[in-house]
C-alpha cells in the first residue's frame, strides 16, 4: 500500500548511532523499506533525487522519439514507436508515484524539472536527425537503461523496486524493436547501412556516459551501495553493457567508433571482457550542466506542454468541484 | 490527500481476471473518480493486466501504524497451534 496519508504524521526519528545501525541491519537482512517506515533523512533524500531524475528522464525521453512518430516509414514501425513513447509516459508516472511516497509532491518535481534545477539523463540532450536514430536509441539507450534498471528491481526501497519491475517487463520490447530496426537498415541499401553506422557513431559514447561518472568520481555511489539502493557501481554496469553490446554490433556488420576497443581475456575475473577507450567526461559534464545540443529545446518543449495543458487541468478540476457541489446540494 | 494544485491522489487496484482479487498496483492524481478510472486504464492496463479497475481516494485509506507493527503482528508468531502441522496424527490416517 502506498497510502501516503501517514507521511509527515510522525516526526523524523532522531538519527543516533543505534537508529542508523538498526536501519542498516534491516537492509543487510534484505528487508524492504516501505513508505511509512522510519528511515535516515539521507536515505530518503537520495531516493527522492534518484527516482525524480529517473522519472524526469522517462518524460523528457519521450521527446527525441516522439519527433519521429509522424514520419515512421511503415505502419509496423509507427505502432511500435507510438507504443514505446506511450510506455515512457507511463514509466514516468510509476516513478513519480514512487517518489511521492517519500513526501515530495508532483508539483515540486515538475517545477524542478521546468526550472532546470532537476537533472535527467544526459542522453536525451542529443538530437535525432535520422530515422536510424530511432533504432539506435531503442538498441543502445534502452539497452543501457535496462542494464541499469534490472538490478534496481531489487532496490531496498519497496515502491521503487515495484515500479522497476513493471518498467523492466515493459521495456524489453523497446530494446528488441530498436535492434530489429537497425538490423533491417544494415540489410538494406548501402545508404541505409551507412545511416545505421553514422547513428551508432553518434550514440555509442553518449550511451556509455549514461551509467554516470566513473566510480572514482561518483559522489553518491558508496552509501547507495551500502543501503542497497544500487547493487552495482557505475563502472561495473558500463562494463557489462559494453560486453553485451559489442557482439550485437558485430552480428549486424557495424563497428563501434572506438579504436581502443579490444577483447581482454583477463577481464571479469578471467571470463574475458572488452577494454575500451577513454570517455570524454568533459563532454558529459557539459551536457549535464545544461550545455548539450538539445537541453534548451527539451525544457522548452516540457514548459510548452505544461502551460498549454493548464486549461485541461483547470477544466477537470472545475468540473470535479461543480459535481461535488451538486451532489452536496441534492 | 490533495496536492497543491487540487488534484487528489488515488490508489489503483486491478483484477487480473474474474475469480481473483483486485490487487494494488500503484497510484495516480486525477480530478475525480471518473478521470482516475480513465487514467488508470491508460497507465496500468496497456498489456491486458486486468478486466476490472478500482480506484480509491488515498485520503480514505486508513492504515495500521508501522511503529506499532510489533505489538500488532508479532504475537501471532508464537501461536503455532493455529497451524495444522502442529498436531500429530498417525501416518495410517493418510491425508487429513
Amino acid at each position: 500500500m502506498y497510502s501516503q496519508g501517514l507521511i509527515g504524521a510522525d516526526s523524523q526519528p532522531v538519527e543516533d548511532q543505534a537508529f542508523l545501525d538498526a536501519f542498516q541491519r534491516r537492509i543487510d537482512a534484505e528487508e524492504k523499506i516501505e513508505p511509512n517506515d522510519p528511515m535516515p533523512m539521507a536515505y530518503r533524500n537520495t531516493l527522492v533525487r534518484m527516482i525524480g531524475q529517473h522519472a524526469h528522464s522517462e518524460i523528457v525521453g519521450m521527446l527525441p522519439e516522439g519527433n519521429w512518430i509522424t514520419r515512421a516509414p511503415s505502419l509496423r514501425r509507427k505502432v511500435a514507436l507510438l507504443a514505446k513513447v506511450q510506455d515512457e509516459g507511463g514509466h514516468g508516472l510509476y516513478l513519480y508515484s514512487a517518489a511521492e511516497t517519500l513526501g515530495v509532491s508532483r508539483e515540486q518535481m515538475t517545477e524542478e524539472l521546468l526550472s532546470g534545477e532537476a537533472k535527467y539523463s544526459s542522453i536525451f540532450n542529443y538530437p535525432t536527425p535520422t530515422w536510424a536514430d530511432i533504432g539506435t536509441i531503442g538498441w543502445l539507450v534502452d539497452g543501457a537503461a535496462i542494464m541499469n534498471q534490472v538490478p534496481l528491481c531489487r532496490c531496498s526501497y519497496g515502491p521503487y523496486a515495484r515500479a522497476m519491475i513493471r518498467v523492466c517487463k515493459e521495456e524489453s520490447f523497446h530494446q528488441r524493436q530498436g535492434y530489429e530496426l537497425v538490423k533491417s537498415l544494415c540489410e538494406g541499401s548501402a545508404d541505409q547501412k551507412a545511416m545505421a553506422q553514422d547513428s551508432l557513431n553518434r550514440w555509442w559514447w553518449p550511451s556509455l556516459m549514461m551509467f554516470g561518472p566513473p566510480d572514482t568520481d561518483s559522489q553518491h555511489s558508496d552509501q547507495s551501495m551500502k543501503w542497497k539502493i544500487k547493487r552495482f557501481t557505475n563502472d561495473e554496469l558500463r562494463q557489462k553493457f559494453v560486453d553485451a553490446t559489442v557482439p550485437q554490433a558485430e552480428l549486424i556488420g557495424l563497428s563501434m567508433p572506438d579504436p581502443d576497443l579490444k577483447w581482454n581475456e583477463e577481464k571479469n575475473n578471467g571470463q574475458g571482457g572488452y577494454d575500451f577507450g577513454e570517455i570524454d567526461w568533459d563532454e558529459f559534464w557539459r551536457v549535464v550542466n545544461g550545455h548539450g545540443m538539445m537541453n534548451k529545446d527539451r525544457i522548452a518543449a516540457r514548459k510548452k506542454a505544461w502551460e498549454e495543458g493548464a486549461w485541461v487541468r483547470d477544466a477537470a478540476k472545475a468540473y470535479a468541484a461543480k459535481q461535488k457541489q451538486r451532489t452536496a446540494a441534492a | 490527500m490533495t496536492n497543491e494544485s487540487g488534484m487528489p491522489l488515488w490508489e489503483v487496484f486491478i483484477r487480473p481476471r474474474a475469480g481473483l482479487h483486485h490487487k494494488h498496483v500503484g497510484s495516480l492524481h486525477a480530478s475525480d473518480s471518473t478521470m482516475a478510472v480513465q487514467a488508470a486504464r491508460d497507465v496500468y492496463t496497456r498489456r491486458e493486466e486486468g478486466d476490472s479497475i478500482w480506484v480509491v481516494a488515498s485520503a480514505d485509506i486508513h492504515a495500521s501504524d508501522p511503529a506499532r507493527s510489533a505489538e500488532n503482528f508479532d504475537p501471532a508468531s508464537d501461536k503455532v497451534y493455529r497451524h495444522p502441522s502442529f498436531y500429530d496424527i498417525p501416518d495410517e490416517v493418510g491425508h487429513m
